[in-house]
Formats: C-alpha cells, sequence, structure tokens
C-alpha cells in the first residue's frame, strides 16, 4: 500500500468520523431540555472536533517514523557499503548502485530466495523488464538490497498499521466523548490557531533553511580550499576535471567575480536611477491625472516582463546594435563588445526602472504636504520645491529605496547569464565582457558534475556571499526606510 | 520674495532689461523659468526613454517571433512503397517491421516524385532530402501503424518542412549571400517556387510549437513539455503557498501580539521577498534534491521552489487585503456573539478574498516568468516526451527559452522570440484577470 492510498484511507476515516460525530451531536441537542442545559458548541465543531482527531495524529505519525526509516535504512547501507569500500567518495557513488538494485528487486518482485545470486543476473533480468541498472554493481550488493527491501517493508508495514489504529482510535475517542456540555469549538479553534502559527513559521524555516543548507556545503569546501584564497584571490580558475581524477587543483578567487557583480550594478544604477526618479517626479508633480493613468501602468510592464526576456533582449537585439555602433563610431572597430557590462548594465537599468519610480513616488508621497505647501507659497517654482525641499526631505527613504535597487542588481541572475559573458576578469573598461557572482553559481551547478568536489561546492560558498552581501543591504534599508516613515507619522 | 529666500541659489548676474521698461528689481525670474523648463523635460525625457525601451524590447520580439507561428508544410502524394518500407514482405508476422522501416527515404521520392527528379540522380536527390523534415518518420509511420493496409498504396500526406526551407519559404533567406555560403542553394529555391506553383506548400498555424517537446531539429522542437512542467508548477504553487500564506497573515493580521517572535517572522519574511532568487534554486538543490531525496528535473522541486519564493508576496498581498476590511465588520461579529476564529473565517477572510486572489495571481505571474533558481535543479533538461506525473523530469517555459537561446540555429532564434510571445500571452492574461478582479470586486468602505 503506497503512502497516498493510506493518507486517503486516513482522510475517509476522518469524513467519516465528522458526519458521524455531527450526527450523534445533533441527535443530543435535540433531545436536551433547553431549560436545564444549554449545547456548548454547533454540531458542526463536533465533527471537526472527530474529523482532527483521527487524521493529524495519524499523518504526523506516518512522516515522522518514514523520515526515520529511511534514515535508518541509509545508515545500514551507508555502513555496509563503508565496510566494502573504504574510501567514502566512492562508497558514497556504491550507496547509489545498492538503492537502485533494491528499487529493480522491489520492482521485479524477487524476494527471498528469488534474487538472483550475481549483479549480472540482475542486470540481465531487470533490462528484460525495461529497468536500466548501472554497469559497476557487485555481488555483495545483492543480499544486502534483499536485506533492506525486507526490512523496509517491514517498516510500511508497522508505520501504516499504527498510522490506521491511531486514526481509528482518534475517531472512536472524539465519538465517544460527544456531550452537550463539550467545548468541542474552542478544541477546534485551539488546533487552527496552532495551524496559523506554524504555517507563519514557515517563513522562519525558509531562512533557517538558506543559512544551515549554505553554511554546510561552505564549511566542506573550505574543508578543501583555503578561505583565504577564496575570499582575497584574484584568479578564478576552477579547472573541470573529470570526476574522480586526482590533481583537479583549482583557484577559486572571489575579487574578480565581485568586482564584475558591483561594476555591472553600478553601470545599472547610474542609468536607472536618474531615469527612475525622474518619472517618478514627473508623474508625481507635473503630469495630468490621465497621463498618469496611462503612462503609469506601462511603466510597471517593465517590472512584469521576466528576466529571461530582457536577457535575450540584450543578446539578440540590444548587443549587436551597441557593437555595429560603436564600429560605425570608431570607423570599423567595435571597441563595445556584444557581451559587456556595458550592455548588461543598461538592459538591467531598464528593468529596473520602474523599481526605482515606484519606490521612489512612495517616498515622495511621504513627505508631509504642509512642506510642500509652505515652499510654493513662498514663492518657488515647482522644481525648487523638488529639488531643494521635497527631495532632501524623503532623501534617507530614498537611499534606503537606492539600496533595495541594488541589491536586486546584485542578485540579478538571467540577464548576466545572457549579456554579461562569462569571461572571469578584472578590468576597468565597460565595454569589454565580465563575470558576476550569480553567473558562476549557474556554471558551477549546471554540469554533470560529481557533487562532492570544490568546483561544485564553491557554487554554495558564492551563494552564501551573495546572501549575507544583499541581507546585509535589505536589512540596513529596511531599516532607513522604516525609520524614515515613522518620522513623519 | 527675493533670492535670498532661498539660500541655496546663487544671486544671478542681472539680465539687461528693457530700456523702455521702467526700472524693476531682477528677481531671476527668466533663468528660474528656463530651470523649471528644463527640469520639466528632463522629467519628460526619462519617461520617454523608459517608454521607448519597452516599445523597442516589444517590437524586437514580436517582429522576430511572429513568424514562428506558422510553420510550412509540404503537401504531396506519398506512395508507401512496400519494396521500401518491406522489402522482405513480412509485415503480417513481424509488425516491428512497421516501426523501422525507412520512412526518411519514402517522404524523399515523394517530394522528387512531385518536382519530377530522377531517383538516378543522387546529387539532386541528396538536395530534395534536405525538404522534409525528419519528423516527417513519425508522422508517416503513425499512419503506416494505424492503417497497415496503406502499404502499397498512394495518398496525399502533408509533411513538415525542414526549418532552412521553412525560412526560405517565409523569405528569411538573404539571397545577396554567395550561393555557397548559403544553408539553401538556388536550385533549392527553384524547386520551393515548383512546388508552390503545384500548390504543395502551405504554412498553417504551427501547433508543433505549443505541442512537440525538445528535440535538436528546430522544426520538430516545441513547447509541450515545458507548458505542462509550467502547470504542474504553478498548481503546486498555488496548493501550497496560498493556504499557508493566507494562514500565515490571517495569524500576523488578527491574531499575533506585537512581541519579539512575531518581529521576527515580519523581518523573515520582508527579507525573504527582497532574497535573489537565485538563492532560492541553491536551497532547492541542497535541502529538496540532496537532503530528501527528490528526483532532479521534476516539477515538484520546482514547485516547492517557487513556492518559497512567491510567500512572501501572498503574504504581504493577503496582510493588505485584510487590514482593508474596516473595524466595524469585526465589531459587528464579535458583538452578536462570535468568537474571534468564527469573525475571521466567516466575515473578514470572505471579504478579503478578492485582494487576496489579486495578490495570488500577480505571485503566480511572477513565478512562471523565473528562470534562475530553476536552472539550479536540473530543469534545464532535454525532455522529448510529456511528463505524466509531477516526479518525472520536465522544463519550464522560460527554461525552455533560454536553452533555445544557447542554439545558433536560425529557426532557434525564431522560436525563442515566439517562444517569449507565448510566455509574454500568459502573463499579460493573468495580469488582465487580477485587473478585472479587482474592478469587479473592489469596494470602497
Amino acid at each position: 500500500m503506497s503512502a497516498g492510498w493510506l493518507v486517503a484511507i486516513v482522510l475517509g476515516i476522518g469524513v467519516l468520523a465528522y458526519f458521524f460525530s455531527a450526527q450523534r451531536a445533533r441527535a443530543q441537542r435535540d433531545q436536551v431540555d433547553r431549560a436545564k442545559e444549554v449545547p456548548h458548541s454547533l454540531p458542526l465543531y463536533h465533527g471537526w472536533f472527530a474529523f482532527l482527531l483521527s487524521t493529524l495524529p495519524a499523518i504526523i505519525v506516518l512522516v515522522v517514523l518514514s523520515a526515520v526509516s529511511s534514515g535508518l535504512i541509509e545508515g545500514r547501507i551507508r555502513a555496509e557499503a563503508g565496510t566494502h569500500i573504504p574510501d567514502p567518495a566512492a562508497a558514497s557513488l556504491q550507496v547509489g548502485i545498492i538503492h537502485n538494485a533494491a528499487e529493480a528487486l522491489a520492482r521485479l518482485g524477487l524476494t527471498g530466495t528469488g534474487v538472483p545470486s550475481t549483479y549480472a543476473a540482475l542486470r540481465d533480468a531487470a533490462s528484460a523488464a525495461g529497468i536500466s541498472l548501472a554497469d559497476s554493481g557487485e555481488d555483495y550488493m545483492l543480499p544486502l538490497a534483499a536485506g533492506v527491501n525486507e526490512e523496509a517493508a517491514l517498516h510500511r508495514l508497522l508505520i501504516q498499521g499504527l498510522a490506521l489504529l491511531l486514526s481509528v482510535a482518534g475517531a472512536v475517542f472524539a465519538y465517544s466523548r460527544i456531550r452537550i456540555r463539550l467545548r468541542a469549538r474552542n478544541e477546534v479553534e485551539r488546533i487552527v490557531l496552532w495551524s496559523l502559527i506554524g504555517a507563519s513559521t514557515v517563513a522562519i524555516l525558509t531562512t533557517v533553511g538558506i543559512v544551515l543548507s549554505m553554511l554546510g556545503e561552505t564549511i566542506h569546501f573550505f574543508s578543501e580550499v583555503n578561505p583565504l584564497n577564496f575570499f582575497f584571490g584574484t584568479v578564478w580558475d576552477p579547472r573541470f576535471a573529470a570526476a574522480g581524477s586526482g590533481g583537479s587543483e583549482g583557484q577559486f578567487g572571489l575579487i574578480p567575480l565581485l568586482a564584475g557583480t558591483l561594476y555591472i550594478a553600478l553601470v545599472s544604477m547610474l542609468f536607472a536611477v536618474p531615469v527612475g526618479l525622474m518619472a517618478a517626479v514627473y508623474m508625481g508633480e507635473y503630469a495630468s491625472p490621465r497621463i498618469r493613468s496611462t503612462v503609469k501602468p506601462l511603466l510597471e510592464l517593465l517590472a512584469g516582463i521576466p528576466t529571461i526576456v530582457y536577457g535575450i533582449f540584450a543578446v539578440v537585439t540590444l548587443g549587436p546594435f551597441f557593437r555595429d555602433l560603436s564600429a560605425a563610431l570608431a570607423g570599423g572597430f567595435a571597441f563595445i563588445q556584444a557581451q559587456s557590462v556595458f550592455t548588461a548594465g543598461i538592459v538591467m537599468g531598464v528593468m529596473l526602472i520602474p523599481v526605482v519610480s515606484s519606490l521612489s513616488d512612495d517616498v515622495i508621497t511621504a513627505v508631509p504636504r504642509a512642506m510642500r505647501d509652505g515652499s510654493l507659497a513662498l514663492g518657488a517654482t515647482r522644481s525648487e520645491t523638488i529639488r531643494k525641499v521635497i527631495l532632501p526631505a524623503a532623501l534617507p527613504g530614498i537611499v534606503g529605496a537606492l539600496l533595495l535597487t541594488a541589491s536586486r542588481a546584485i542578485g540579478e541572475t538571467m540577464i548576466v547569464v545572457l549579456a554579461a559573458g562569462v569571461a572571469a576578469r578584472l578590468s576597468i573598461n565597460p565595454f569589454e565582457a565580465m563575470t558576476t557572482i550569480t553567473v558562476k553559481i549557474v556554471n558551477q551547478l549546471t554540469g554533470d558534475l560529481e557533487f562532492n568536489s570544490p568546483q561544485t561546492l564553491v557554487a554554495f560558498a558564492l551563494g552564501l556571499t551573495l546572501f549575507v552581501i544583499t541581507l546585509g543591504m535589505n536589512v540596513y534599508a529596511l531599516y532607513i526606510v522604516r525609520k524614515y516613515r515613522e518620522q513623519y507619522e | 520674495m527675493t533670492d535670498a529666500a532661498l539660500p541655496n541659489s546663487a544671486v544671478a548676474p542681472a539680465a539687461p532689461a528693457a530700456p523702455a521698461a521702467p526700472a524693476r528689481r531682477d528677481f531671476g525670474l527668466r533663468r528660474r523659468h528656463a530651470a523649471e523648463r528644463r527640469f520639466r523635460f528632463y522629467g519628460l525625457a526619462a519617461i520617454v526613454i523608459g517608454l521607448g525601451f519597452l516599445a523597442v524590447l516589444l517590437f524586437s520580439i514580436v517582429s522576430k517571433g511572429y513568424t514562428s507561428f506558422v510553420q510550412t508544410s509540404i503537401t504531396v502524394p506519398v506512395e508507401f512503397s512496400a519494396d521500401i518500407i518491406d522489402k522482405d514482405n513480412k509485415r503480417a508476422t513481424d509488425p516491428r517491421v512497421l516501426v523501422s522501416a525507412n520512412y526518411p527515404v519514402v517522404a524523399r521520392n515523394a517530394v522528387a516524385r512531385a518536382l519530377g527528379i530522377s531517383p538516378d540522380d543522387k546529387a539532386a536527390m541528396r538536395d530534395v532530402a534536405k525538404f522534409v523534415s525528419d519528423g516527417s518518420r513519425a508522422t508517416l509511420r503513425q499512419i503506416v501503424l494505424a492503417d497497415p493496409s496503406v502499404v502499397g498504396t498512394t495518398r496525399p500526406v502533408t509533411l513538415l518542412a525542414t526549418a532552412d526551407i521553412d525560412s526560405a519559404n517565409k523569405g528569411q533567406i538573404d539571397l545577396s549571400v554567395p550561393e555557397a555560403k548559403r544553408k539553401v542553394s538556388d536550385q533549392q529555391l527553384a524547386w520551393l517556387d515548383q512546388l508552390r506553383q503545384q500548390g504543395a506548400i502551405s504554412t498553417p498555424f504551427n501547433w508543433g510549437l505549443l505541442t512537440f517537446g525538445a528535440s535538436s531539429r528546430p522544426e520538430t522542437a516545441g513547447l509541450g513539455v515545458a507548458l505542462i512542467g509550467s502547470l504542474y508548477m504553478m498548481g503546486i504553487v498555488l496548493l501550497c503557498a496560498l493556504p499557508i500564506g493566507v494562514a500565515a497573515s490571517i495569524y500576523l493580521e488578527e491574531f499575533a501580539r506585537k512581541n519579539r517572535f512575531t518581529d521576527f517572522i515580519e523581518v523573515n519574511i520582508n527579507n525573504l521577498a527582497a532574497v535573489p532568487s537565485i538563492v532560492f534554486g541553491l536551497l532547492g538543490l541542497a535541502v529538496f534534491i540532496n537532503f530528501f531525496g527528490l528526483p532532479r528535473s521534476a516539477p515538484i522541486v520546482g514547485g516547492f521552489v517557487l513556492t518559497l519564493m512567491t510567500l512572501p508576496t501572498i503574504i504581504i498581498a493577503t496582510r493588505a487585503a485584510l487590514r482593508a476590511v474596516p473595524p466595524s465588520i469585526r465589531s459587528a461579529a464579535l458583538g452578536i456573539g462570535a468568537s474571534k476564529m468564527q469573525m475571521v473565517f466567516d466575515h473578514v477572510l470572505p471579504l478579503a478574498t478578492p485582494g487576496i486572489l489579486t495578490g495570488t495571481i500577480i505571485g503566480l505571474a511572477r513565478a512562471l516568468g523565473e528562470t534562475a533558481p530553476l536552472l539550479l535543479i536540473g530543469m534545464v533538461a532535454f525532455v522529448a516526451d510529456a511528463p505524466a506525473t509531477p516526479l518525472d523530469p520536465a522544463t519550464a517555459l522560460p527554461v525552455q527559452i533560454y536553452m533555445w537561446s544557447n542554439e545558433a540555429e536560425r529557426a532557434f532564434v525564431e522560436r525563442t522570440s515566439g517562444a517569449i510571445i507565448v510566455l509574454l500571452a500568459f502573463l499579460a492574461l493573468m495580469n488582465i484577470a487580477a485587473i478585472l478582479l479587482r474592478r469587479r470586486f473592489e469596494r470602497r468602505w
């Protein structure tokens, strides 16, 4: 019986419990003499009470014990594979093969004496049934795989039995407890409240998951590569070596990637900030309501376009255009390369225009009306009011908005993957290709690499670096924005 | 008013006044008004730049991609010659012959016959073979397997043209390039004209773009697998993110007391909204694939990753919608004896539903266009067959666009832009739905 079926059965028991309990509560309610006793909860709540009692514990037990069981089995396979193969990296490959062999045995329905004696025999039987297995399996795996299958089946039986038992017991218990004075509504509401709290901790769990997963892999990476060489190295040359071959020492210098990231972000901000800010000011101060109501949604369209589309736009249209333009200007020599910091920065800047303009619009409208009116009443023109009163008053908020925008620019991936190039080098010429942290994360993880090599682990170190940088900027920006908002409220 | 009232502006040099005018103090008004006009012009220029880029972007995509929605086809009488399909006449005993028969030759001969080329002209036959896509193998095989009696007869069949012939037919081949450097020779162009005059060439709507899976040949490559993969992921996001997001918002907005714990949750939500999307990809790789052992390239992992990404958007929108429900509703419900939970679920939540759905649709639209995290969890895969369950390998719409953009062939450039049009059309639909929803149900209290 698969887990899906079991959950369906448990839910079925829950639905039955709901109807019978609600029915019983209704019957009791109809018999009660209301002059003496008032029912506490509606029959509906008695039903929900029974439903929750018969499903929740069963499903929790199912999930938790299934995780424990697969952990136990994994441990057993690892321990036995470890006794045959001392090298941990090779052993982890073997563990995968054992898993596949066990699955093949299960799908072929082979147990006990039916298990083939050699791995080759199993592989032939499997391929006849349309299941492909690795070539490099060994004979010791077969009894182990069969044993694992038996153990897993036993665990499954025990867990599913326990879950069913709990479900039925919960239903019976709830049914038997139905009384006129049972505070069923309070019980149900307490459970609902706890599940609401549980849902709101998902955000915390996600953050914890991000930090822990990346921290673990990063520590693993730093056990093979000196952190100083990572943080202060100026050469990025990870040297993809064939899996398992020795001497694959690469150089993992963060500096060229960080420089490229910040450079492209700078170019994009230099483009997006004036344009976005002026657009926000114009729409807030000068544009007639009609123009605003058409132009504003159009500009916000830019924010809704997926970044992959911007990337393609950079590669197919804007990059070649800049290259040809520069060739025409310099008489044949194209000093702007098709993939360059400049192209990537401009395209990213276009993407950021609506971000800058909507954030600064919020900030500008938060400036109290009295300040604006005061300035206008003194005879200042509108532009003087904006430049000398509103913008200085809104400055902290705008700085916060710009920080948020910059963190978007630093974490942006698809535009730079397509438009910035992959060459990791230090350069101050914006018309050449540079690369970024995000590009390298994608490059390192989209090949067929063994997972434990520094070449792939470095992606997690880069990811953690990126996370820390953007987190710092976001926290600081939110702090500024919040503080500024309180100032005027 | 004097300039001194504006401490920052320098005193302007007195402009030469018209001699006839009475003596007037000069406030630098002309200069200040010029500055005002300049400032206004900058603002207008900024808007024009933004809208200009939007127009150029959309124009470049549409102008490159609209041709991918039609596909050149060749309709010729095909002779299902028994000599080629089943030389040894074994099909009655061994139907596998019909599966592995040499159908491309059948297709080639059909086109050659329509052009009146002798089968002995080997060089010409080789050029003719470049007319019909290798996808015709599947087309013809299907016809024969469905009805084996067709072998030995002749019937008209519509075959896909190859990408090069397709480009030539759409007039995308630059004829000023010397023939040797072109993918289509003058002879082939002449044949194409001949076929066109016979009425054999047609350009029907390219359903294949929406139904085919991955392929190395542009004419048989399509978005089918990507659309199903994206659909699965959107379903998972909706099923996971909406209940969790609404539950979290209800707790934070209606029940939570302000304390360290809820502050911490809020800080987390705000930060997750600003974490780069690629970091979620790393999380998915490390947690869902390596730790929980879910399969790579599967929409279920993509769905979970996008759920975590969409959650902050939905929470922020839901909280705004809950806050917009006036307190009088709450007081009224509590006043007639509802419990707090009843008040929230029976009165506040229904009133907030349009706002919640609008936020959810916008979050889904963002998730639909997200590419970077999906690259890391292995959705850049060559998947030719449609996935049956969310656990089978699939790609996603934006990832398919990325993969096609890495192909060099001209026809793939066209398909890339075509796929972008499809993606943008979906996004436009979702956003329009959100806007209509808001218009229809928005309530002013």
